[in-house]
């Protein structure tokens, strides 16, 4: 049974001597990441590898630093400490050999707002040798009902849906998507997906930014939790969220009880209890949650733990007002990594 | 009958694997196809059309033909055309492009086309490629006005007024991309604008710098407005180089182009 070592902390970030030559490891890799803007730290020593061929998201809430990330990886800024590799390829200094070979979809769109959005796509699509076929893109994206629209005419959804056929006309092998479905309808979200996810069939490399844990959970192979500028954790989807499942209980004292135990000890307590009686070595990690008298156990949910719960509830005099089981959600673990406060 | 068949449409499909390391288009081709798209986008905007086209012919057909204004000469066509042809240069190189760059830096049309193989050198070189093919549009239609209204322009100074029209373009150029660069998108458009109607009205652009009131001539000549309208005249119509108003085209080029590679900001 696979423990749960559900997040990994990245490390204090050492040398970035090694990332020169690690255009094997990951088709993006940064390393030691530092970007200040004025006396601000965007990003503090962010360590990031994007495998090729895979869709790695940035996950974090707003001013994580996930576009200044992505901004220095694009070449549009020049970080201030660390390295930086697209493709083993510098993003500043080999700039010319680099861009035919990526695509960029700005946050806030980049398309001119005068020109009509077939128009600013034709544009783009003449900077490439070998672009797409505008007619087969246009109509996988269904821009073709708006492509004499002005792009300052088009709603949020179509400027983005249109902004991202611009990241990828020119048939890129890495493509990063800032936002990529902001602002658009549950179908043109789908369409999107869709899309993206056809890239990485074709062994393109696609980073994208996101906040929405759905986005992250549905289409990533490849999470990376940032939070004030660095990684809280990396690893796959399934690595982060803990492959293992949890079961979460909620304890109430029986009535009259004057114990008021703390959820903490009650953790202790049941840890201990499932440790000694489940095939020995380390249980399955109890945890406190955030909200009072809701404990998390992580591992598999099967009756022998569940039967061991239980067992522990009647010895300890504790009622299970409730029990769920099921995996923990990309969500959860987000908040435990970020924390619950409002920015 | 039925019509003919549209031919087997889409039967090509995208090739499965596309990861070959993809190449840019030649570089002219980019550039090319950058100018193409900003003239076009200059030609389809209303506003941009008046500044730089409507209001030059009104003007140059209006002191040409009336005597609203006293122009001190009997041959007004051959004072009005020099001018009119330096303020469709200011109107294009500078408003027309500072508002068009001013507006794209806030939408971030030039960070997404630093990404491109056009990049940020492709992008300048697009830009005064497309001021130049417009001139050529204004130069065209201008020109041919002011010969139907009887313009006979020195020959001998062709090449001169050549000469300034590229320096001229040179300079407000430079000027229209410190604006555009350094400014918020609705201060780029007030100060484009207002600085137009100023430098039109004393500016020594369509009106030879004599008939301005004393102090403010000397000033004038040394303004790229003036210098401008100055050198082109001269050329047009005595048929000499001004060395001395190209100078100065020259000297606010390197001053302003200086200040926009230093200033100049893409976000």
């Amino acid at each position: 049974m696979p423990t749960t070592t559900s997040t990994q902390r990245a490390g204090t970030p050492g040398g970035a001597a090694d990332a020169g030559s690690a255009g094997s490891a990951g088709a993006v890799v940064a390393s030691g990441l530092v970007k200040h803007y004025g006396s601000r730290a965007a990003v503090t020593g962010l360590d990031l590898v994007a495998p090729a061929g895979a869709i790695t998201a940035l996950l974090g809430p707003n001013g994580a630093g996930k576009t200044t990330t992505v901004e220095c990886c694009e070449g549009l800024r020049r970080p201030d400490g660390g390295t930086v590799r697209v493709l083993g390829l510098d993003p500043v200094r080999d700039a010319r050999r680099l861009r035919p070979r990526v695509g960029v979809m700005l946050q806030d769109g980049g398309l001119p707002s005068t020109v009509p959005a077939g128009e600013a796509l034709r544009h783009l699509a003449a900077m490439y040798a070998r672009p797409r076929d505008l007619g087969e893109l246009s109509e996988r994206l269904g821009l073709t009902a708006f492509a004499r629209t002005q792009v300052r005419r088009l709603s949020g959804g179509q400027r983005q849906r249109l902004a991202l056929a611009a990241a990828v006309i020119g048939r890129p092998e890495v493509v990063f998507l800032d936002e990529p479905s902001a602002g658009m309808d549950p179908q043109a979200r789908l369409a999107v997906w869709e899309l993206v996810r056809e890239l990485r069939a074709q062994g393109v490399t696609i980073v994208l930014t996101t906040h929405q844990m759905a986005e992250a959970e549905a289409l990533a192979d490849h999470v990376v939790v940032v939070d004030r500028g660095a990684v809280l954790a990396a690893g796959t989807t399934a690595h982060i969220v803990g492959d293992a499942g949890a079961i979460r209980i909620t304890l109430r004292p029986p009535d009259g009880a004057s114990s008021t135990r703390s959820d903490e000890a009650h953790a202790a307590s049941l840890s201990a209890s499932l440790a000694a009686r489940l095939l020995g070595g380390d249980g399955p990690g109890v945890t406190t949650t955030a909200t009072a008298g809701v404990l998390e156990v992580r591992g598999a949910a099967d009756p022998d733990l569940l039967h061991e719960i239980t067992g522990w509830a009647v010895r300890e005099d504790v009622l299970l007002a409730s029990v769920t089981c099921g995996r923990r959600t990309l969500e959860d673990v987000f908040l435990d990594l970020t924390g619950r406060d409002l920015r | 009958m039925s019509p003919a068949q549209p031919g087997t449409a889409e039967t090509h499909a995208e090739p499965p694997v596309a990861l070959v390391p993809q190449t840019a288009a030649p570089w002219r081709r980019r550039v090319a196809a950058h100018a193409l798209a900003e003239a076009r986008t200059v030609l389809r905007n209303g506003e941009q059309l008046v500044i730089t086209l409507v209001l030059p012919v009104l003007l140059l057909v209006g002191l040409a033909r009336t005597t609203v204004i006293d122009l001190g000469t009997s041959d007004r066509i051959g004072l009005v055309a020099p001018g009119v042809l330096a303020l469709a240069v200011m109107s294009t190189a500078f408003t027309s492009q500072a508002i068009a760059t001013g507006f794209d830096r806030r939408n971030g049309v030039l960070r997404l086309l630093a990404t491109t193989p056009l990049g940020r050198g492709g992008l300048v070189a697009g830009k005064v490629a497309a001021v130049l093919l417009l001139e050529a549009l204004q130069m065209t239609v201008l020109v041919g006005i002011a010969l139907g209204l009887g313009w006979r322009p020195h020959p001998a100074g062709l090449p001169a007024a050549l000469g300034a029209l590229v320096l001229g373009t040179a300079a407000f150029t430079s000027l229209a991309l410190l604006i555009a660069g350094t400014l918020r998108a609705e201060a780029v458009l007030a100060v484009a604008n207002l600085l137009w109607v100023l430098l039109l009205a004393g500016g020594g652009v369509v009106l030879p710098v004599e008939m301005l009131p004393g102090p403010l001539a000397g000033l004038v000549t040394l303004l790229p407005s003036g210098a401008l309208g100055e050198a082109l005249r001269t050329a047009l119509t005595d048929g000499t180089f001004s060395w001395g108003a190209a100078s100065v085209l020259l000297a606010w080029t390197v001053v302003l182009g200086a200040g926009t590679v230093r200033l100049f900001r893409w976000s």
